[in-house]
């Protein structure tokens, strides 16, 4: 089933990269995305069931703009903290605990986290996740742990859990 | 309304250039790997990612611009791995925080 939903997945990527209906086209794009799906359908997600469940799809639309939202406001405060002649940055290590379970979901924090500009994941260690921050504003676990994951945590719980 | 297609493409492509040249100059002025890396994937992945969306105006519904809307979730995975894969090698290859850092909780956590 896993399989089966990532090769019909690839073959609407094929055909939207491509753009074009011929046969050699079709056969060509059924043998990549068999091969794709071959190699990488056991890391897809496990429970394909819930990909049909429109809920989800509403709560991934808000993430979205959630997450826009996010991307553009810490984009200006890097910006600023570039362009600034004194450079206020203060880097650190610090590190932060999910509640989120799954592979999946925590892949999409820590790419969520590393996407809104003045912090990198680093590594996920059980349901630590370790990141790198431009600018620590706090020393207090609790504090930060909000700032960083709380705007995105809710949401992508709704997602995939 | 085909003038203000061009206009608002071109307004997403300016943004998009200023966002990839703060991004140039982060590169340039930042102290450390880290720090560096910031810069690099944040600022230009927007900027990229903003470029693409002119593109979309500018070409409206067709191949290019479906093209273009599938590049920005490959550029956007594609650039958090990247740069989770690189400061992940960064620290494990020895490369210090740097005098300004604060605070590192990973150290104890790979011991």
């Amino acid at each position: 089933m896993k399989y089966l939903t990532l090769f019909i997945l690839s073959m609407i990527l094929w055909l939207m990269l491509t753009f074009e209906f011929t046969a050699a086209n079709l056969i060509a794009g059924a043998v990549a995305s068999l091969i794709c799906s071959l190699f990488f359908g056991r890391l897809f997600v496990s429970n394909v069931g819930k990909l049909l469940q429109p809920r989800r799809y509403y709560w991934f639309v808000i993430y979205l703009f959630v997450f826009l939202w996010e991307c553009i406001k810490a984009n200006v405060d890097v910006a600023y903290r570039v362009l600034h002649p004194a450079m206020p940055i203060r880097p650190g290590i610090v590190k932060v605990r999910t509640s989120l379970k799954s592979d999946m979901a925590k892949m999409l924090l820590a790419n969520s986290i590393t996407m809104t500009p003045g912090t990198i994941s680093v590594d996920i260690i059980d349901d630590c996740l370790y990141i790198h921050w431009i600018y620590v504003r706090s020393e207090d676990p609790a504090v930060y742990t909000a700032m960083i994951t709380g705007a995105f945590e809710k949401y992508i719980k709704k997602i995939i859990e | 309304m085909n003038n203000m297609k061009e206009i608002i493409s071109i307004v997403f492509i300016t943004v998009g250039v200023l966002f990839n040249l703060l991004g140039c100059i982060g590169i340039l002025r930042l102290p450390d790997t880290y720090n560096r890396l910031q810069a690099a994937t944040k600022a230009v992945t927007l900027g990229c990612c903003s470029i693409l969306v002119g593109v979309i105006f500018h070409f409206g519904l067709s191949d290019a611009a479906t093209k273009a809307f599938i590049a920005i979730p490959i550029l956007f995975f594609g650039s958090t791995v990247a740069a989770h894969a690189l400061i992940r090698g960064t620290y494990h290859f020895g490369i210090t925080l740097g005098d300004k850092c604060v605070k590192d909780d990973y150290k104890e956590a790979i011991k």
